[in-house]
């Protein structure tokens, strides 16, 4: 008995080794959010990104330090303060056998702009464009109204479809798979709604070949599910592994792990504006004559309390580096004497002490519960940990799409928020972040501690006007240490992107938390 | 029996006004999807021209009248996330639900009819103890651990299922089925039986309790002293009178079995509607969310309606027109 079923396994193996197709050019990988159009230009989602970084090119893109390199454009300059002219790489061919040409780069950026109904367009990034000029095939120009610096960094956000193919296509027509023609690694094969997207090797692909004739991108965002698929060989790597199973999959013989600091940071806005705040109250419950968070004592009692280090190895298993900056290092606008703030009770009791609360006083603390890695225990941490210092700290928290709804509208006092620098450079934080409120300028959208400092405005405007790379990255240093000194935001940490692959597979990880096929190698 | 239908569909009719109208409050009291959507970068013109576009800026009473027209002309809106109407959205997602609610439901009818009736018959037996304390651990388990045991152990452990997912799919009446293919059953059969152990334990009990009152029926006891064999006493008298009951909750639970698939779907990132829905409520993506409760109510009237008529079927002391009110 036991014989005949040791043999029928053997069978079994025999036969299943000799059905499945080659191991080394086929990858599957499990993403953790689901995809919902195939558009590269309908809604500016992340995970929809994920799947356009497959198949087509930009003109500029970023390494996975995310620091800015040619992609599509050779090379790029500023001719003069409002005039960019970008160099398009020759003998590029899109998927179908015809030639990239600036044409095409002329079609996407206006197609962007007529994509109906789009909750998130695209347009943010090429609205500075007020006119373009095609010099020749290869050469392009941006003529922008006034001086502007982050032209490639936004560009860097735009994905080039043939004008040949998707002229006059819908975004119906991209979810149907009919116009999907790009420049990029692969080519797109199959998108099954809410399941998965396969590709396929470009074999004419400009730049590095892919290790995979054939990649799937399984959607699979519960956590559980991902990690299942992969420990059952279902797939062969994954994203995003969940924080309590780091450990576990890092000991793993069959698996391997890759890291990388994200260029999200997580943080909590102190509403330091209006003269009283509706969360915090004095210790029997009673409305504070003043708001505590417009004295710069409080908010750096409050960042002394926060043990960061304690967050970084109880709360999220080791996957976060505690900061004091807006961005990571080797990021542009990243400043490395901002260290992050040292855990120091007795010195942040001293300081509420001298700013009038020697005992402190009573606050709710807001956070959401389903965006970032593990915000509610962070704020049920931080908020044990503002208790101890005096300050009796209760949390409330909510999914993202009801809490950004109340946040945005300013009701709460103190609130967690995560922020990716995803153009890959720090003005993308400051500009939102920091900048005094003005929603005319698309300044200080996501301010919502109302931080407001002319001298930091003044410093910023003038990074925004400056071109030369050398001089921005140093205004942009200066902004980022002037906010920081007066606590505009309070630094928690910058996420660890994580990734796992079975043995045999290598990932190169990234900054801007996008899993890649192309970055994927046997080894 | 027509004025009956009509008066169910009326019915049907003010449940779905209400239930729109109610979402449609909902959504629109947590906030605007365009805030969660759009570039961080954007001025307050782009969120004003993005908010214009999409009609979210008018207020929420001629939003909703906007809608209501639509919905005559056939339209309940369009996906904001998928920029897709959100009823071909729903009915591209729907096969996979109906697919995995049917398989759970036919696991769970075929084991649990005859489980429950073994169940009742021999009460007292070591097999009919067994058989009510597993049906004690399906009632009791939550779905999503079970799901998670199930893949942990036939997936992770012994490798003898895929862990998650719909296999390859191919087309029967023009809908894509996963079950005619081998590979497709395979992953068709964790999630079912995943689905199905709710409702088996269910029906498990409610077949016993029915088989031991039937039992003590006086028709069951003159059949038995006319000499009837077990097998037609069991078969015709038995199992045909608790059939009623059985009936009805199988139909009540495939339509929460259809909108309680969600769980059961996400654990096994099994592409159904369920899926859809989760996503489209962290996305406030209203036309989808209010087009997929329509379809629920829809099924649901259907279903109910559907179970009336097999009354009239098993019973025919059951007249649906002459007993209307």
């Amino acid at each position: 008995m036991r014989l005949r079923r040791l043999t029928s396994l053997f069978l079994f193996s025999i036969l299943t080794a000799a059905f499945s197709p080659a191991q080394a050019a086929e990858l599957k990988v499990g993403v953790g959010a689901d995809i919902t159009s195939m558009d590269p230009h309908y809604v500016n989602l992340f995970p929809n990104n994920g799947v356009a970084e497959h198949i087509y090119n930009k003109l500029v893109t970023l390494d996975p330090d995310s620091r800015l390199i040619p992609d599509l454009a050779e090379s790029w300059k500023a001719v003069d303060p409002t005039t960019w002219e970008f160099k398009l790489r020759r003998s590029v061919k899109f998927h179908d056998g015809s030639d990239f040409t600036a044409a095409d780069v002329i079609f996407t950026y206006d197609r962007v702009g007529k994509i109906p109904n789009s909750p998130g367009p695209f347009t943010v990034y090429t609205k500075a464009i007020i006119s373009s000029e095609v010099v020749d095939d290869h050469t392009i120009r941006f003529k922008t109204a006034t001086p502007y610096p982050l032209l490639p960094n936004d560009l860097s956000t735009i994905y080039i479809v043939s004008k040949k193919v998707a002229g006059n296509a819908t975004t119906e027509d991209f979810n149907a798979g009919k116009v999907n023609i790009g420049t990029g690694p692969f080519k797109f094969v199959e998108f099954k709604r809410g399941d998965r997207v396969e590709l396929a090797r470009n074999d004419a692909y400009w730049g590095k070949k892919p290790a995979w004739e054939k990649v799937t991108l399984r959607i699979l965002p519960n956590d559980p599910t991902r990690l299942a698929a992969l420990l059952s060989g279902d797939v062969d790597a994954i994203e995003n592994i969940p924080t309590p199973d780091f450990a576990k999959i890092k000991a793993n013989q069959n698996l391997q792990t890759s890291t990388k600091t994200s260029h999200r940071i997580i943080f909590f806005h102190l509403d330091q504006q209006r003269d009283q705040t509706p969360f915090v109250t004095d210790k029997d419950g009673k409305p504070l004559e003043k708001n505590p968070f417009k004295d710069l004592k409080v908010r750096q009692a409050i960042s002394k309390a926060i043990d960061r280090e304690a967050i970084k190895t109880r709360v999220m298993e080791g996957l976060s580096l505690p900061t004091g900056n807006l961005v990571p290092a080797p990021m542009f606008g990243h400043v490395p004497s901002l260290t992050p703030e040292k855990y120091d009770l007795d010195g942040a009791k001293k300081l509420l002490a001298e700013a009038g609360y020697p005992n402190g006083f009573n606050l709710t603390l807001h956070a959401p519960n389903n965006r970032y890695v593990n915000d509610d225990q962070i704020a049920q941490t931080v908020a044990q940990m503002l208790t101890r210092a005096g300050i009796t700290t209760k949390i409330v928290t909510m999914p993202m799409g009801v809490y950004l709804g109340h946040a945005s509208k300013l009701e709460y006092s103190m609130t967690l928020l995560g922020w990716g620098a995803s153009t890959g450079e720090s003005s993308s934080a400051l500009r939102p972040l920091l900048a005094t409120f003005t929603p005319d300028k698309g300044l200080g959208g996501f301010n919502w501690g109302r931080y407001s400092n002319p001298a930091m405005d003044g410093v910023l405007a003038k990074a925004m006007a400056t071109i030369d790379d050398k001089e921005r990255e140093a205004l942009l240093q200066e902004a980022a240490i002037l906010s920081m000194k007066d606590i505009g935001l309070l630094p928690l940490h910058h996420q660890i992107n994580t990734w796992a692959t079975k043995k045999g597979v290598v990932y190169t990880p990234r900054t801007d938390e996008y899993t890649l096929a192309q970055e994927f190698q046997p080894k | 029996m027509l004025t009956f239908i009509l008066r169910r569909l009326g019915e049907s009719f003010l449940v779905l006004l209400v239930m729109s109208l109610l979402v449609f409050t909902g959504v629109y009291a947590i906030g605007n999807p365009v805030d969660l959507l759009i570039a961080p970068e954007a001025t307050a013109q782009d969120i004003a021209q993005v908010t214009r576009a999409l009609g979210l800026d008018k207020p929420l009473w001629e939003q909703y009248f906007y809608f209501l027209k639509q919905v005559l002309n056939g339209d309940l809106g369009r996906s904001f996330m998928f920029n897709t109407p959100a009823i071909e959205l729903l009915l591209s997602r729907m096969p996979a639900t109906l697919e995995l609610a049917l398989a759970a439901m036919f696991i769970a009818t075929v084991l649990g009819i005859p489980l429950g009736l073994l169940a009742g018959l021999k009460a007292d037996s070591w097999i009919g103890k067994t058989i009510m304390t597993i049906s004690i651990l399906g009632f009791s388990l939550p779905t999503f651990w079970v799901g998670l045991v199930l893949i942990m152990f036939f997936a992770v452990e012994i490798g003898w299922l895929p862990s998650s997912g719909r296999g390859p799919t191919s087309s029967l009446l023009g809908m894509p089925v996963s079950f005619l293919s081998w590979e497709g059953l395979r992953h068709l059969f964790l999630p079912a039986l995943n689905l199905a152990l709710f409702k088996l334990a269910l029906i498990i009990r409610l077949t016993r309790a029915g088989t031991q009152e039937a039992l003590l029926q006086d028709y069951v006891k003159y059949a038995r002293a006319k000499g009837l064999r077990a097998r037609r006493i069991i078969g015709v008298h038995v199992l045909k009178n608790i059939m009623i009951p059985i009936v009805t909750v199988i139909g009540l639970e495939f339509g929460s079995v259809i909108a309680f698939a969600i769980v059961t779907e996400s654990i096994f990132a099994w592409p159904g509607m369920g899926k859809l829905l989760i996503d489209s409520i962290n996305n406030l993506d209203r036309p989808v969310i209010v087009a997929y409760l329509c379809v629920i109510v829809v099924f649901f009237v259907v279903i109910n309606l559907l179970v009336d008529l097999a009354y009239a079927f098993l019973d025919p002391r059951v007249r649906l027109g002459a007993t209307a009110r």
